[in-house]
């Protein structure tokens, strides 16, 4: 079975995100002042091929844990589609 | 003793730093191709060299595929040995997602590239190490940073560690060696701007010293900080 898993990924909350912070600028030069916070993370999918999803979960986890998230500074959660 | 400078994809310092090793400090030094997986012609007398740039374009994070190139794992097995490794810029950022140095680089606190002259100081045992040469090392050294994501960052536990061990080899300061945040480029979490490792044989910074190596470039201070840091026989604690 090909199974659809996604990472998301995003900046720990205790840290500055210079680049949410940018995008709320933006965000309130376009007037949209009631935003009060922006954070940026990223989104990925992965295709896995896995006998169960809890196995393409597995292997998303690995993935995240080992390659696409870094967790000095990101936290990450992996969902099967 | 010779060098190692490693070059990835996407690394643009490589050529500075073969540069600055062979004609600025006279020492025997090769490129190593990131595919290749024989290192064995390096002992641990020797030192392997992670450039600056752009690795990998810096798809997904600074370093974090780089960190997985073919010849990284002789890299990591060659520092647990206690052979020297040396990072630079996108080579400090490697080290870090390596795990071979604590920490983390983050994007700049400003939002912005930054590519000037900074200055820095040697820290704690390093300063200490090379007392010998206290009158460059306790002074205050000009060198060029060129990074969009160079603010250190560690968790307040590991940030103790380096402080307890000394592990602190440079921070950011203003002329005249005082810290202060305006000195603080990129927003570096104390000021730090270089690390070693526990064992004090893997190093990373993110200032570039191989860009000040020779008078023809008007500044020599970076030639000072790799003579001292690289060929010193070894930093004690």
């Amino acid at each position: 079975m090909s199974y659809t898993v996604q990472v998301v990924i995003m900046p720990l909350k205790e840290l500055l995100d210079p680049q949410g912070k940018a995008v709320l600028g933006g965000l309130a030069n376009l007037g949209l002042g009631a935003v009060t916070d922006v954070r940026v993370g990223k989104n990925i999918t992965l295709q896995v091929d896995a006998a169960s999803p809890e196995e393409a979960k597995g292997i998303g986890e690995q993935a995240a844990k080992q390659l696409l998230a870094n967790a000095v500074m990101e936290y990450f959660e992996v969902t099967v589609l | 003793m010779k060098f190692g400078v490693v070059v990835f994809p996407g690394s643009n310092c490589d050529r500075d730093m073969l540069d600055a090793l062979q004609y600025d400090l006279n020492q025997e030094v090769v490129p190593l191709w990131h595919k290749s997986e024989d290192i064995s012609a390096f002992t641990t007398e020797d030192c392997i060299v992670l450039p600056g740039g752009f690795s990998y374009g810096d798809y997904l994070r600074c370093g974090a595929i780089a960190r997985f190139s073919p010849i990284m794992k002789q890299v990591i097995a060659f520092a647990n040995d206690g052979g020297k490794v040396y990072g630079v810029c996108n080579g400090f950022q490697i080290l870090c997602e390596s795990g071979l140095l604590p920490g983390a680089l983050l994007r700049n606190e400003r939002q912005q590239y930054i590519c000037k002259n900074i200055f820095i100081k040697a820290e704690g045992s390093y300063k200490e190490q090379l007392k010998e040469d206290a009158g460059r090392f306790q002074g205050v050294y000009k060198i060029p940073v060129a990074h969009g994501e160079g603010r250190f960052y560690a968790d307040p536990a590991t940030l103790e560690a380096l402080k307890a061990n000394g592990q602190i080899l440079f921070r950011y300061c203003d002329a005249t060696g005082k810290e202060t945040p305006e000195s603080n480029p990129n927003g570096a979490i104390d000021n730090i701007a270089g690390i070693s490792n526990a064992q004090r044989n893997v190093f990373g910074m993110m200032p570039h010293p191989e860009r000040a190596c020779s008078a023809v470039l008007g500044n020599e201070d970076g030639k000072k900080i790799l003579t001292s840091l690289l060929m010193a026989r070894q930093l004690v604690s």
